[in-house]
């Protein structure tokens, strides 16, 4: 005792100082609460950085750059037996149309005085997607009677030009570019500024297919988001039900006993297999042993419904335990089966519960991939939309995730802005499933 | 598409059985409801209920189980001097069906008369030719032993079509007849149906353990016929991925593991310090209001699919790594030769884990007893000490067991080491050298034109069986200890 007196005398220690020990396990105090206030920094940093990202490099997608061109529709050329019958005119291809569209430009350009190195019709050719002669074909053969005209077409701009509006494509970038030259530039500025060449919202992309890989200018994300919608609208009816009822068989039927057991660590195990393994799972069972056609999303839809099921069976079951077993306790009193209890009572009011758990899992297999390639719902260039229930789930389709990927792979930078935008789609899909579902649990949750 | 005929007549004759059944128990009762042993409404659905599920899962089975048996059945008929010539009995079927299918299409389309798609010899008549007429591409002329196989195949899966409407049919009949003679007053319909929607139940239930059963089927069939093709241990100790489709392929594992490892152990080495400490942060220290805020907004992180983190991986951080790590790069060094490497991987997929660790570890610190902090404080020690001292080594086997949980999802995440992380499989060191992992080659060999039945296709197996086998450990031993945890405090 006395040693302890004499050696906190020795130190001075006072209630208004504070020692050096005390001092320095203050300071580890604040540093340890900065470290965890950093750590929560770091991750919402992340979060902004990558929807920056997002958002910066996906919104150009949007929009579109359009040449406004007037083109003869010179019927010695497109209609040479000179009787205007369709059948005819359809023979007449895309390459038929090439030339017209680029001397009407080139004559444009020329009136318009602009200065330029061009001789030949062929140089605005690169201007010009190498789909705007089927967009003018289209129309000569939906309005035959306006062949010998001259109309004026706004056409989807090449992908270069475009990209040099975005900003994505410079002057040094395109030096060694067989496809378009710093020239070709000069002209574009010119005629931007009189509005021949503009950018222009983009529905395409939003309502189009997928193009081939030289035309990026042309794709669209419409086509896959049906073949989305297919393959949800096959999870929703596949693993709703099934995920429904095995959680009122676990949660109200189920005696405790091995089997109910097995079925217990089945679904907890499920839940965390990688997601890729039910890709495996969906190649062999539904296409090598059920011959189910390939790239359908029958059987994406399928391979996901497998994955969602325990999402659903988790949150389901603990919705049915939510509800309090004085409600069955009162069916059972009055004497409704205990399946009647269970169908009358506690479902509807597990309800709210069970369907948000059932958007959150949709939203899930919304945004899953790897499963869609080995199950082949990539590579494959869907043209047009579906247009029956049943060709929507049979005929092969792409789905959004599997079409950003597609995007991503593929070379030209053109290409990138694509994916991007496609993310911004899917985010925005995502984003209303999952507010849909706060929004449900905070209108019916109820607290008992 | 006479299935789809086939389930509407059965599900319209279900609805039928429903009002007839309905109808008949109230006329046996005199029209009054009291008499009825059941209310009326369960007489009808007996009546539905019999009508619809036998015929509709003999419909579902039979659909699925007609084109595997007619296809064995018809492969037999094939000499084996043309199997050897057209590479598989495996092409040559799907040429078979093919053949098959043009015919019925030239059929529908009245290109050809019934009797001459039957009767048709590629003898004397290019088959190739006439179908591709009306818009049926086969890639090669029609052998006379598949088109005779073609031929055949048509006539039976005529014959076994005919068979199947006919079972259903009459099953459903059956069951609605049934249905509607035992229905009357005294019959105890509520019981029966009740019985019989316990019974559907039980089979939804039962689905979870049929898809644990048809993953591992699925594997274990696929990696043993492999295993025939290539010998186990190369498989297990090679140290050489590279696969090729000459005949000469070495594919061994490794190499896969290790990358997969290296990008986990990266990706694990952000997550877990982050997710770990804005977990305390959250549960210690930060008010209702910044919890409230940030926990939500972290968990964002985990929503975002995978594939953005992938495109962000591609586009985004690999660039950046290179613009300082590679060549003429801000430090100098050219240690990064493109922009898929390890490094890139693991930083997004680290990223990706930030709120699996914080909000697994945020509950289990929220589980620590607040007596154990109380005593602490009363011990004088300040909130960073009781944090280290008492409430972590408490917390500690439910962290290891989220971070066991975050690292078992890390080695299954696909889409960022396909996009991010490069194709060659290598051992090597260097965090900035491209590896591939064992997902990544999972997609690569099994997306392509290969043949399923080649060793290089049916590595995926043995990939996939693998990786199940890891993962699955790993959760068994975090739920393991997680649990074990959780029994000290309840």
């Amino acid at each position: 005792m006395t040693d302890f007196n004499s050696d906190m005398a020795s130190k001075k220690s006072s209630l208004l100082v504070a020692d050096a020990r005390t001092q320095k396990r203050n300071k580890a105090e604040a540093r340890f609460r900065a470290y965890g206030l950093a750590a929560v920094g770091v991750g919402l940093l992340f979060l902004v950085i990558l929807l920056t990202t997002i958002i910066s490099n996906g919104s150009s997608a949007f929009k579109q750059t359009f040449v406004t061109v007037e083109v003869f529709l010179d019927p010695a050329k497109i209609d040479k037996k000179g009787n205007r019958n369709i059948e005819d005119l359809k023979k007449a291809t895309t390459f038929t149309y090439k030339p017209l569209i680029q001397q009407g430009l080139l004559d444009q350009v020329n009136a318009a005085g602009y200065n330029h190195p061009f001789e030949k019709h062929k140089a605005m050719g690169q201007l010009l997607s190498a789909s705007a002669a089927g967009q003018v074909r289209q129309f000569v053969l939906d309005n035959p009677d306006r062949l010998g005209e001259t109309v004026e077409f706004r056409l989807i701009a090449a992908s270069r030009v475009d990209g040099y509006l975005k900003g994505r494509v410079t002057r040094e970038s395109v030096a060694r570019d067989k496809n378009i030259s710093a020239e070709h530039f000069d002209l574009v500025d010119q005629m931007q500024a009189d509005g021949l060449v503009e950018k222009v919202f983009n529905m395409a992309f939003i309502t189009g297919a997928d193009a081939s890989e030289a035309r990026p200018e042309q794709a669209g994300f419409g086509v896959s988001m049906a073949g989305s919608f297919f393959m949800m609208l096959v999870v929703l009816g596949v693993s709703l039900p099934i995920g429904v009822a095995a959680s009122i068989y676990l949660e109200e039927f189920a005696p405790q006993n091995w089997f109910t057991d097995l079925i217990e660590v089945n679904i907890s195990n499920l839940a965390a297999v990688p997601s890729i393994v039910f890709g495996i799972l969906g190649l062999a069972v539904f296409i090598q042993f059920a011959h189910l056609p390939q790239s359908a999303p029958l059987v994406g839809g399928l391979v996901l419904s497998l994955m969602t099921l325990p999402t659903i069976i988790i949150s389901t079951r603990a919705a049915l335990k939510s509800v309090p077993p004085s409600i069955r306790d009162a069916a059972l009193g009055i004497g409704a089966s205990k399946m009647q209890s269970v169908f009358h009572h506690v479902l509807p009011l597990a309800m709210p519960g069970i369907l948000t758990g059932t958007i959150i899992g949709l939203a899930q297999a919304l945004g899953e991939t790897a499963p869609l390639l080995l199950i082949g719902m990539v590579g494959f260039i869907a043209t047009n939309m579906p247009d029956t229930l049943a060709e929507g789930i049979l005929s092969p389709n792409s789905a959004m995730p599997a079409q950003i990927y597609e995007w991503a792979k593929r070379a030209d930078p053109a290409w990138y802005e694509r994916a991007w935008g496609g993310i911004i789609i899917l985010l925005v899909f995502l984003i209303t499933m999952n507010t849909l579902a706060v929004i449900l649990r905070r209108r019916f949750e109820r607290r008992w | 598409m006479p299935v789809l005929w086939i389930f509407l007549f059965v599900a319209g004759l279900a609805v039928i059985g429903f009002v007839l059944g309905r109808a008949r128990a109230l006329r046996s009762a005199d029209g009054d409801v009291r008499h009825l042993h059941s209310l009326p409404f369960y007489y009808g659905a007996n009546a539905a209920l019999k009508t619809f599920v036998p015929a509709a899962i003999v419909l579902a089975v039979w659909s699925v189980a007609q084109p595997m048996v007619l296809d064995r059945q018809v492969s037999t008929m094939i000499p084996q001097s043309v199997i050897d010539d057209g590479g598989s009995l495996g092409l040559i079927m799907s040429d078979v069906s093919r053949v098959a299918a043009g015919l019925d299409q030239a059929v529908a389309q009245g290109a050809m008369t019934a009797e001459e798609a039957a009767t048709l010899r590629s003898e004397f008549t290019d088959v190739r030719a006439r179908l591709g007429e009306i818009g049926v591409a086969l890639g090669a002329d029609v052998k006379p032993e598949v088109l005779a196989a073609a031929q055949a195949l048509r006539i039976k899966q005529n014959t076994a079509s005919w068979i199947s409407t006919f079972v259903v049919v009459a099953l459903a009949i059956a069951g609605f007849g049934w249905a509607v003679m035992q229905t009357n007053k005294d019959f105890r319909a509520r019981t029966v149906v009740e019985s019989g929607t316990k019974s559907l139940l039980i089979l939804s239930a039962c689905l979870a353990v049929l898809t644990t059963v048809g993953i591992i089927l699925s594997l274990v069939f696929n990696t043993i016929e492999f295993f025939k093709l290539y010998s186990a241990k190369d498989f297990f100790f090679g140290t050489t991925w590279s696969p090729s489709f000459t005949g000469t392929s070495q594919l061994g594992i490794l190499p896969l593991l290790w990358g997969t490892m290296y990008i986990s152990i990266i990706a694990l080495i952000v997550a877990v310090p982050i997710g770990l400490f804005a977990a305390v942060y959250l549960s210690e220290y930060a008010g209702p209001k910044t919890r409230a805020f940030a926990k939500p907004l972290i968990e964002i992180l985990a929503g975002i699919p995978t594939i953005v983190y992938g495109l962000f991986a591609l586009l985004t951080v690999g660039p950046l790594l290179v613009d300082i790590f590679g060549d003429g790069g801000a430090l100098g060094v050219s240690w990064m030769k493109g922009g898929t490497a390890v490094m890139t991987a693991g930083l997004v997929m680290g990223v990706m884990l930030i709120p699996f660790v914080s909000s697994l570890s945020d509950d289990i610190i929220n589980a620590v007893p607040q007596s154990l902090r109380d005593g602490s404080f009363g011990l004088g020690a300040t909130k960073s000490e009781t944090i280290r001292q008492v409430v972590l080594p408490a917390a500690l086997p439910g962290i290891v067991g989220a971070i066991l949980l975050a690292a078992s999802r890390a080695i299954g995440e696909t889409m960022i080491v396909v996009l991010g992380a490069g194709a060659a499989g290598k051992l090597d060191m260097n965090p900035f050298e491209a590896m591939t992992t064992v997902t990544a080659k999972i997609v690569s060999q099994l997306t392509g034109d290969g043949d399923f039945a080649s060793p290089e296709a049916l590595v995926a197996f043995a990939l996939g069986m693998t990786l199940f086998v890891i993962t699955l450990g790993l959760n068994f031993v975090a739920l393991y200890i997680v649990r074990k945890y959780r029994e000290q405090y309840d």
